[in-house]
C-alpha cells in the first residue's frame, strides 16, 4: 500500500482492508510509537469536521509526526482564489502526505492525481468518506469476532447517508444479510442496493424499527435530518419511528452492539449510553487506531 | 418506395469523396457537428435537419467532403446520436457502412450531471466509465454518480 491513494473504499482490495484493520489492532495495543518522526502530514479542511480533522491529528502526533495544515477553507489561499490544483500542487513541496476534506464531491481522486504526494480522502462533498468505512469495518470486526456472514441493520437516513452507502458496499464482499430500516422517503438508493443485489445477498426492507432488533448483530444507526423532508408533516410523521430507546433492546441478540457514525442528536437515547451493547464511543476511538495504519502504511513505515 | 428515399437523399447534394453521417436525431445534429470539431471545417460541409425520415420520423444528415475519421474519434457522437450510421464515400459511391459504437469510456465530452462535482467547479476534464452501453449510463471518474441518457449535456 507503500504510496497508494486512499479515495474510495474500492481503491483497496478486500485482502488491504483486512491488513489494515490487522495493523490497526496492533496499533490500539501500542498506540504512541514514534515511527513517523521524519515525516510531515498535512491536514487540508477546505470545509472544517472537527472530529475528523482530530481524529486525523491525533493519529498522526502519536506516531511522532508533525502536521501542517488548515481547518478551514478561509484561513486558506481559496479565498484568495487559488484553485484546487494549485492549492494541491503546492502543499505537496511542503509534506509526505496529503489528508483532504472537500465540499465537492470528486475532489479527493482529482487531488490525488495532481498531487506528487499520496492523497487520503477524509471526505468528499456526499461520496466518500473511506476512513470512517474502515472503522466500521474494524469496530464490527472487533466486536463479532469476524466480519463474515453477519446480519446488519441500518437505519434511519439510507438515502442520504455517505457512511451509509460505503459500508454496505465494503459489507458485500462478506457475505453479510442487511436489514435496511427507514421511512419511504429515504430508501437506499437503487445504485447502492445494485451491489447487494449483484453479490446475490439477502436483504429485507422495512420501516420498523423494534421488528430488526432481535435478528442483528449490528444496529447501525444513523441521523434524520429535518431539512431531508419537502414537507415538514412528513417529517414529523416518522421522527419518533426511528429513536432507539433502551427498552427497547430487550429482545437483542447478547453479542448485538449498536454502532454510530456521530454525531448523536436524539435518534438514541441517552439511557442507551450504559448499555454495554452502545459502542458508538468506542467507534471513535477505533478511528484513530485506523488512521494510524494508514498513514503508517501509505508512508511505507510498515507492511 | 427505394425511388422516394433516393429523392430524399438527393435533397442534400452528393459528395465526391468524404463521410456521410446519417440517421442522426435531428435535435442532435448541432452537436455532432460541434464534437467533431467541424465549425471551423475549411472544405465542403453540407447539413440538413428535419428530414423525412421513415425510420426515425425525422433525421438529420451530415456529408462532409475530404474527410474520414478515426474510430475513436466518430465513436463520441454515439453518445448524443446514437442512431447515427457512418457512410464512406469514394467517386460517388458507397465503400463501406456502418453504426457508431458507444465508446467505453467518454473523455471531456459530456457534463457531469451533479451540480457539486468538481468537474463542474474547477478547469478538469471530465471522464466518464460507460457502464451501460444500452441505456447509456455513464459513472464519473471523479464523484462516481451516474448520469443516464436524459441527463446527458455536451460539455
Amino acid at each position: 500500500m507503500k504510496n497508494k491513494s486512499l479515495v474510495s473504499i474500492n481503491d483497496f482490495t478486500r485482502e488491504e482492508h483486512i491488513r489494515i484493520l490487522e495493523l490497526a489492532g496492533a496499533f490500539e495495543k501500542r498506540p504512541k510509537q514514534r515511527i513517523l518522526e521524519d515525516y510531515v502530514v498535512a491536514t487540508l479542511f477546505f470545509e472544517p469536521s472537527t472530529r475528523t480533522r482530530l481524529s486525523f491529528e491525533s493519529a498522526a502526533t502519536r506516531l511522532g509526526a508533525r502536521v501542517i495544515g488548515f481547518t478551514d477553507s478561509s484561513s486558506s489561499s481559496v479565498t484568495k482564489g487559488e484553485s484546487l490544483r494549485d492549492t494541491i500542487l503546492t502543499v505537496s513541496n511542503y509534506c509526505d502526505i496529503i489528508v483532504m476534506r472537500h465540499p465537492r464531491e470528486g475532489s479527493a481522486r482529482f487531488a490525488s492525481e495532481v498531487a506528487t504526494v499520496p492523497v487520503i480522502n477524509a471526505g468528499d462533498g456526499a461520496n466518500q468518506h473511506p476512513t470512517q468505512t474502515l472503522l466500521d469495518l474494524y469496530s464490527i470486526r472487533k466486536t463479532q469476532g469476524s466480519l463474515d456472514n453477519l446480519n446488519v441493520a441500518f437505519v434511519g437516513d439510507l438515502k442520504y447517508g455517505r457512511t451509509v452507502h460505503s459500508l454496505v458496499q465494503a459489507l458485500c464482499n462478506y457475505n453479510t444479510t442487511f436489514h435496511l430500516v427507514s421511512p419511504l422517503e429515504l430508501k437506499l438508493p437503487s445504485a447502492v442496493k445494485m451491489s447487494i443485489k449483484e453479490r446475490n445477498l439477502e436483504y429485507t426492507q422495512s420501516t420498523d424499527l423494534q421488528e430488526v432488533i432481535s435478528k442483528v448483530d449490528i444496529l447501525y444507526m444513523t441521523r434524520i435530518q429535518k431539512e431531508r423532508f419537502s414537507d415538514p408533516l412528513d417529517y414529523e410523521k416518522v421522527k419518533n419511528a426511528y429513536v432507539l430507546r433502551n427498552s427497547m433492546l430487550d429482545t437483542a441478540k447478547p453479542n448485538l452492539k449498536i454502532l454510530h457514525p456521530l454525531p448523536r442528536v436524539n435518534e438514541i437515547t441517552t439511557d442507551v449510553d450504559n448499555n454495554p451493547k452502545a459502542y458508538y464511543f468506542t467507534q471513535a476511538l477505533n478511528g484513530v487506531f485506523v488512521r494510524q495504519a494508514l498513514l503508517a502504511s501509505i508512508l511505507g513505515v510498515v507492511e | 418506395m427505394e425511388k422516394e428515399i433516393l429523392r430524399k437523399e438527393l435533397q442534400v447534394s452528393a459528395i465526391e469523396n468524404g463521410t456521410v453521417i446519417d440517421h442522426i436525431p435531428s435535435a442532435s445534429v448541432f452537436q455532432v457537428i460541434k464534437i467533431l470539431n467541424l465549425t471551423e471545417y475549411q472544405d465542403q460541409l453540407l447539413i440538413a435537419t428535419n428530414l423525412d425520415s421513415q425510420k426515425m420520423g425525422k433525421k438529420g444528415i451530415i456529408k462532409v467532403s475530404n474527410m474520414f475519421f478515426k474510430s475513436d474519434e466518430i465513436n463520441k457522437i454515439a453518445l448524443f446520436a446514437p442512431t447515427a450510421t457512418l457512410i464512406i464515400i469514394q467517386n460517388f459511391k458507397v465503400v463501406e457502412k456502418k453504426k457508431v459504437e458507444v465508446p467505453d469510456y467518454a473523455e471531456n465530452i459530456v457534463k457531469c450531471f451533479n451540480p457539486n462535482c468538481i468537474t463542474n467547479n474547477e478547469e478538469i476534464s471530465t471522464l466518464f466509465t460507460v457502464i451501460d452501453k444500452k441505456d447509456l449510463k455513464l459513472r464519473c471518474h471523479y464523484c462516481e454518480k451516474i448520469t443516464a441518457r436524459k441527463n446527458i449535456a455536451f460539455r
